[in-house]
């Protein structure tokens, strides 16, 4: 195989990665306010892609408008969601979050079904249907768009962590919710806020890759399992290695179709995902955590 | 009728608990302001779980808790804070892998940017340690400065009121005497004080009054030169408190 042709795949890996990223940051988000999965974040993914078209297509918004609209939607939905089927579990069981997440996704994708039926729907591209050409490897403007935003939204969340008073109590919460409740924060806020903020990040996710590959009602599923997948491989609960996660990710994807067979593409996320815990369950970048006393 | 209306701190009747095991029975106590008051005991006769309760980590099952006068019974930590409370919890709870700055940004977090810089600025004087440790994260300090960040996050809330879980335990007589003095600083500044400590004699010697928990209930209250005095308080806390519990 030939320098250019490992670029190409490389290129696609990078593409996939990044949107794998976002959902992953959208699976740590939650853990980190929770210490639970959120297993309707594909879902988020989905609705991304839906709300938009509908904002598109069926409102006759401009196409810029009707993707922000598609992202503010589904984090109203996001928070919606965490406040009637996660805030009123007032114990916050840990069990009974993760099957109530996994209701919901099919809640959610059952009424994406009903609202605007059971056909793929699409977006036109973001700025046309060119392609560029890097050392000969050629790549659809639209996945520059897709690297784009995903940089932006790790921009911005990196901002939000480190810069913002909020953000610091979202960290806060992570490491011992009951000193963040000492020092005053209310930790149904943050995890409101998680559940807001996931679900926008999945939204992009699914609005920035609708012009590629089109989107239905069930495409959350399998894109959840891999964002999942990616949050695992860098350790959940950690931004930074959750972007890595996804990236290493599509990039394995990648490489499984150049060197063995498009067949087993999707089989990738699942071994990568037992792998990791199997053998190293604190994920690729995570250190082993101590609980302490 | 007056002593009520100055407390700051007035528990009556508080049983709390973990589920269906009781913790706390009928727990009087009460703190006038300016006041230090410590509460000392036996390993697992409490302690906590009372500061707990108080500050709303545990839900009372019975019984009232009055802070300057307003009832804050079952109401949540996040909103007690506000309301002047503060705890310093038992371990110290630090935000580990984040500075001493950011945990003391943390501690203000119901406070303005300007009330942040010049509590701060405070407790730096208080313990000038941490100021030279400001860049470091909690996690690596020692527990003595740990403990010294730990009663910096819980002032920077400008509480009335400041519960403190064993601030002394695990530390070099040299530490505890300097977080002693901390605490006399704090309660000349008109902070109200409430103790909890194994070391009963350390407690008792800086301490206005005491009371003596045993398994869930208050067993006994007083001057605290009168319970040094004690002779029962001499054997059970004074003498033996080293080989109890844990």
């Amino acid at each position: 195989m030939g320098g250019v042709e490992l670029l190409q795949f490389a290129l696609a890996g990078l593409k996939n990665g990044a949107i794998y990223a976002l959902v992953a940051l959208g699976f740590t988000l939650v853990y980190a306010a929770t210490g639970a999965i959120n297993f309707a974040q594909g879902e988020f993914y989905m609705l991304g892609g839906m709300l938009s078209v509908w904002a598109y297509a069926g409102l006759g918004l401009p196409l810029p408008v009707a993707g922000l609209v598609g992202v503010a939607l589904t984090a109203v939905v996001g928070g919606v969601f965490e406040f009637l089927a996660v805030r009123p579990r007032k114990d916050g069981d840990l069990l009974a979050i993760i099957i109530i997440t996994v209701g919901g996704s099919m809640v959610l994708s059952s009424a994406a079904r009903h609202l605007f039926g059971p056909l793929e729907k699409a977006l036109p591209a973001f700025s046309g249907t060119g392609t560029v050409s890097i050392f000969g490897a050629v790549l659809e403007i639209q996945s520059l768009w897709i690297l784009g935003l995903t940089t932006l939204a790790v921009l911005a969340l990196w901002y939000l962590y480190n810069r913002t008073s909020l953000g610091r109590a979202m960290r806060a919460c992570a490491v011992n919710r009951d000193a963040a409740r000492l020092v005053g924060i209310d930790p149904r806020k943050i995890v409101t806020v998680s559940f807001v903020l996931a679900a926008a990040l999945g939204a992009l996710a699914g609005l920035a890759v609708t012009p590629l590959t089109q989107t239905a009602f069930d495409v959350g599923p399998s894109v959840g399992i891999k964002g999942f997948a990616a949050a695992i491989l860098g350790g959940l609960g950690n931004p930074i290695a959750a972007v890595a996660g996804g990236i290493v990710l599509g990039m394995l994807e990648s490489l499984s179709i150049a060197f063995i067979s498009s067949t087993y593409k999707d089989a990738i996320a699942l071994v990568v995902l037992l792998g990791v815990l199997f053998w190293r369950p604190q994920g690729i970048f995570g250190a082993s955590r101590r609980e302490k006393v | 009728m007056s002593s009520e209306s100055s407390a700051a701190l007035e528990i009556s009747g508080l049983s709390a608990g973990y589920g269906r095991v009781e913790v706390l029975r009928d727990i009087d106590l009460t703190v006038a302001r300016g006041e230090m008051v410590t509460l000392i005991g036996a390993n697992g006769a409490g302690k906590s779980t009372l500061l707990k309760a108080v500050v709303g980590l545990v839900a009372p099952s019975a019984g009232s808790v009055r802070l300057f006068g307003a009832d804050v019974t079952r109401m949540s930590p996040e909103r007690a804070v506000r309301e002047g409370l503060a705890l310093v919890p038992e371990g110290r709870m630090l935000f580990g892998p984040m500075s001493v700055e950011e945990n003391l940004r943390l501690g203000a977090h119901t406070r303005s940017a300007e009330e942040f810089s010049a509590e701060r600025d405070r407790v730096f004087e208080l313990f000038p340690v941490l100021s030279e440790r400001r860049g470091q994260s909690a996690a690596t300090l020692s527990g003595g400065e740990q403990q010294m960040l730990a009663v910096g996050r819980a002032l920077m809330a400008q509480p009335r009121m400041l519960l403190l879980d064993e601030p002394s335990l695990g530390l070099a007589p040299r530490i505890i005497a300097e977080i002693f003095a901390a605490l006399e600083t704090l309660r000349s500044r008109g902070i109200t004080i409430l103790l909890v400590e194994q070391d009963a004699r350390l407690a008792l010697k800086h301490a206005d009054r005491g009371y003596v928990m045993r398994t869930g209930s208050i067993a006994l209250h007083g001057a605290a030169d009168e319970l040094l005095a004690n002779d029962d308080i001499r054997l059970i806390y004074l003498g033996a408190w080293r080989g109890e519990g844990e």
